[in-house]
């Protein structure tokens, strides 16, 4: 009886959680499997599942789109390209955020308040206005633009165009995720134990050991958690290279979002979409397990 | 020369001074206690020992160095965090390893400390344990097996035995004091629980607001208290206020106000005339319904007020007829028999001249 009673609060409690799972991961993930293995309609979308022209009624299916994934090596390049932007913003939001989170985790109770609500202050306007004024910014008529053309003009150098650039793709990438690490990496800082620190001190350790030895290991979790907030979603986005990043920028993402709302290729797209969440998944479930190893 | 000397330092927080012009001399090989209710600067007193506090006036000179201004990674210092503060994502030997690898030891050097320093503390086996699968009283014992690997000059305790339950304090408390004789580290020890003090110590320092009251042995603290306070906080002790009527030779008649004249022992040459008090512990006083006839003996009655029954003890509050109140403390000796006395009850007390001192104000 008690161990029935059990199973039901169980299920009762992790229910809402996975009806949501269900609905808003497994169902569309499904749904984007049989897409990416169906014909294109002829003025996009997808072609009818039944085909009835040639009234066998047989089960319209293809590998045909898999087959132009892996037949172009372009699309493998676009990929790695991908990897390579998300992994550099990961690492450049890790840099600039862990010292932030630091100085917010050990300011004082009073202080913090106000500065997590500045990390979070972006947020209430809109994303594609801030990227936008990073356009302006990079932009050549921009002040910073031309002081730093001066700058550069003076070791004689050509002047420099940021605007439409990969690393402008990047600026763009690392502003819109930085709150996303600071805040994992805070949450994880504020709970350590400022005993921890005095007590290595005590026993020996100076300030470059104390971090390395204490504050650092101890703050891993609050690593991967940040670093899979910001990887996972600037594999896939599509927005800031589109506004930031020209022809030169594209990531995956355009690729994807040209396959549905351009060329309509419904399936091609789903195909792409599909391996940019089997990448993801496997890239999340290897950092799970090297946390996981890295405890034991 | 003393290991440790503390002289005139003073810590202020604002215009609040934590220590106040505070000097102790401590030994070498001693275990030394700092005993004081909470705020009385004993904590302060340690940070600055270990470096964490810098004081705004005086010294602190450890074996014949002067240590303001060294901080505390370079001190020869090591301290027992009440909190234990063990690193949890190292296990117990990378725990009590921590201070040799900052020292940059030799790793096979390391290994074999580190196998002694565990059997010293007797946690031989439990290397590879982490700090979250430990008993707290394990957890204490790493934390002093960390603090004292690489033999520090001095190791200071910060209220090590508060967290563990009251079963286990008593032998953690004989380990400790086992331990600190064979190793022979100097031991500044921290607490507000005066019970600890007057078990563990060599000598004991009784801090009251940022100074201290006394220092001495245990048995001088319990038995020879120097004032009201350090009287008032080492145990239960009947403070009763009062004025020297007359002296002579080591005798002096005291005029307990509320109570009468009594005869006590002078000690310290007191005159006549002096205001102050008689300390005088519970269980110096006798209770009765009806004692033995004694010359040396000063003898009230009153009436059972109130008592506290302890188990192996009870206190008896006892109302004389003019309304003052003493505590006499008496065994539950008689088999079966949980208490002598009922609240209410007739009583006679009785102390001898010598079982209190006067303490002048």
């Amino acid at each position: 009886m008690a161990a029935q009673q059990n199973r039901l609060h169980k299920w009762l409690i992790s229910g809402p959680p996975l009806a949501y799972l269900i609905v808003f991961f497994a169902i569309p993930v499904l749904i984007m499997v049989l897409a990416s293995f169906r014909n294109p309609g002829e003025f996009g979308g997808l072609a009818p599942l039944l085909n009835d022209e040639s009234g066998s009624r047989e089960i319209d299916l293809t590998t045909e789109s898999y087959g132009r994934f892996f037949g172009d090596f372009l699309y493998t390049e676009l990929f790695l390209k991908s990897l390579a932007y998300a992994g550099v913003t990961t690492l450049a939001c890790l840099l600039i955020a862990y010292p932030l989170a630091m100085l917010i985790a050990r300011s004082s109770k009073r202080h913090r308040d106000l500065l997590v609500l500045l990390v979070i202050l972006p947020f209430w306007s809109n994303f594609l206005i801030r990227v936008y004024a990073w356009m302006i910014i990079l932009g050549p008529q921009s002040v910073f633009v031309s002081a730093l053309n001066h700058i550069v003009g003076w070791f004689g150098l050509a002047p420099l165009t940021l605007l439409y650039t990969p690393f402008a793709v990047i600026i763009g990438l690392v502003y819109v995720h930085l709150p996303f690490m600071v805040l994992p990496l805070y949450a994880n800082l504020e709970k350590h134990d400022p005993a921890l620190l005095d007590a290595a001190q005590d026993l020996g350790a100076n300030a470059w050991r104390r971090f390395w030895r204490v504050t650092f290991p101890l703050s891993l979790p609050g690593v991967y958690a940040g670093a899979a907030l910001v990887f996972i979603p600037a594999l896939g986005i599509f927005a800031i290279p589109d506004i930031l990043g020209g022809t030169e920028g594209i990531m995956i993402g355009n690729v994807i979002k040209q396959q549905f709302l351009d060329t309509r290729d419904w399936p091609f797209g789903s195909v792409l979409s599909m391996v940019l969440t089997v990448l993801a998944i496997v890239l999340a479930g290897a950092a799970a397990w090297i946390a996981k190893r890295a405890r034991t | 020369m003393p290991l440790l000397e503390i002289r005139n330092v003073t810590r202020r927080f604002g215009t609040f001074a934590a220590v106040d012009q505070v000097s102790l001399n401590i030994e070498a090989g001693e275990f030394f206690t700092l005993l004081g209710p909470s705020g009385c600067g004993k904590t302060t007193l340690l940070r600055m020992i270990a470096g964490f506090d810098v004081p705004d006036g005086g010294s602190i000179v450890l074996d014949g160095k002067d240590m303001v201004g060294i901080p505390p990674e370079a001190r020869n210092v090591h301290t027992v965090f009440q909190s234990y503060a063990l690193f949890p994502h190292m296990n117990v030997e990378q725990n009590v390893a921590f201070p040799l690898k900052m020292a940059n030891v030799d790793p096979a050097r390391i290994a074999q400390r580190v196998e002694e320093t565990l059997e010293d503390v007797r946690l031989t086996g439990m290397g590879k344990r982490y700090p979250n699968e430990l008993s707290g009283g394990q957890k204490q014992r790493v934390a002093v097996a960390r603090a004292l690997i690489n033999r520090p000059k001095l190791l200071l305790l910060d209220e090590p035995l508060a967290a563990l339950d009251a079963k286990l304090k008593e032998s953690v408390q004989l380990e400790l004091i086992a331990l600190q004789k064979e190793i022979g580290i100097t031991f500044v020890y921290v607490t507000h629980d005066q019970s600890e003090a007057l078990a563990l110590s060599h000598r004991i320092a009784v801090m009251n607001q940022g100074r201290v009251e006394q220092v001495d042995e245990p048995s001088k603290i319990y038995g020879f208290p120097k004032n009201r306070f350090v009287a008032d906080f080492i145990s239960q002790c009947n403070l009763l206020d009062g004025q020297i009527k007359a002296c002579s030779g080591e005798r002096m008649t005291v005029a307990l106000s509320g109570i009468g004249d009594v005869v006590a022992i002078n000690m310290e040459g007191d005159a006549p005339g002096l205001k102050g008090a008689l300390a005088l512990r519970p269980e110096k006083v006798a209770i009765g319904r009806d004692l033995p006839a004694d010359a040396e003996a000063n003898c009230f009655t009153g009436k059972v007020h109130d008592l506290l029954y302890l188990g192996d003890v009870t206190i008896y509050i006892v109302e004389l007829a003019n309304g003052m109140r003493i505590e006499a403390l008496l065994p539950n000796s008689a088999a079966g028999r949980t208490k002598f006395f009922e609240a209410g009850d007739e009583v006679q007390i009785a102390w001898r001249h010598d079982a209190g001192h006067f303490l002048n104000d």
